[in-house]
């Protein structure tokens, strides 16, 4: 799999790619008090898991790869609407965006 | 062949550098920004693996739609930057831990991890070949016949997802003056004007 620095092969992506989403869980951890960073850290995971999937996809031939990447991007898009909708409503409700505000729904 | 491997190490360079300052930057707004500058680098990635529709997608989708509407709103919530920062600290060392635990883990999976003799012949779509068809098309081409009614199912995921954040943000103002136009059609001659007779040297009081 691996031969040679110069020679960029399938671990080389995924070895990007899990750096990427190790920095996604991280951001969710560290941005406590922001949900809107929270979310910039979710795209990012997916953007990782992409960049997983077309690896895979270029270095095994398989176009079915590319196919589930934009159904990621399809899904990315919509959860970015959705999350910031409800952090547009819950900002216009509490005037904060912080996780721990976030405790209405307990029962 | 060097160029491709140097502008591997560069965009992945530029996109893992850009991906820790928008964990780590104090403004949302240059968090956003630094967000756009990864999702430029994936696309560069997705090009030289040769997926070029997804890259331009990519560019579109993400920094034309997606960052632009993070920008949105982040501009449009008046969030305090100085308490942001609070409790950064107390969470940075159990954020680093399940960080590094997952890191080990993922390095473990690569690692370890070898393909199946027989893998090749089970693939779904393989690629035809790129010189005669441009990878567009290729897409295209299974995208529209084996994948369709997925494709359509995404249409609906989109769909659903328009609807949901127009009901979540809608809300009926009181107080707000505005012109209601079937009602002022519908007002009759008889409900709204009255003929009174008045009286000569008494008026009507």
């Amino acid at each position: 799999m691996e031969s040679g620095l110069l020679h960029v092969g399938l671990g080389h992506y995924l070895t990007v790619s899990a750096m990427l989403f190790t920095l996604g869980i991280f951001g969710i951890f560290l941005n406590r008090k922001n949900l809107i960073v929270i979310l910039m850290s979710i795209e990012l995971m997916l953007l990782s898991v992409n960049i997983n999937l077309v690896a895979f996809s270029s270095f095994l031939n398989d176009l079915a790869g590319q196919i589930f990447t934009m159904l990621v991007l399809t899904v990315a898009a919509a959860e970015a609407a959705i999350g910031l909708a409800i952090v547009v409503v819950f900002y216009r409700n509490r005037r904060s965006i912080e996780v721990e505000d976030i405790n209405q729904m307990k029962g | 062949m060097i160029i491709a491997s140097l502008a591997f190490y560069l965009f992945s360079f530029i996109a893992i550098t850009s991906a820790l300052n928008v964990i780590f930057q104090r403004n949302p707004v240059h968090s956003v920004l630094w967000l756009i500058l990864t999702f430029f680098n994936a696309a560069g990635l997705f090009l030289l693996l040769g997926a070029e529709f997804l890259a331009m997608i990519l560019v579109v989708v993400y920094v034309g739609a997606v960052a632009v509407l993070f920008l949105f709103v982040v501009m449009m919530l008046d969030i305090n930057v100085a308490m942001i920062r609070e409790g950064f600290m107390k969470y940075l060392p159990v954020g680093a831990f399940i960080g590094i635990i997952l890191l080990v883990e993922l390095a473990l999976v690569f690692g370890g991890w070898a393909m199946a003799p027989e893998a090749q012949a089970l693939r779904l779509a393989p690629t035809p070949d790129l010189t005669q068809i441009p990878n567009t098309e290729a897409l295209g081409r299974i995208m529209y016949t084996q994948y369709v009614y997925v494709f359509q199912a995404a249409g609906l995921v989109l769909l659903v997802a328009m609807i949901g954040s127009i009901v979540l943000t809608m809300r009926r103002r009181i107080g707000v003056r505005k012109q209601d136009i079937s009602a002022q059609v519908n007002r009759r001659t008889e409900e709204t004007v009255e003929v009174v007779k008045a009286e000569v040297g008494k008026g009507i009081a």
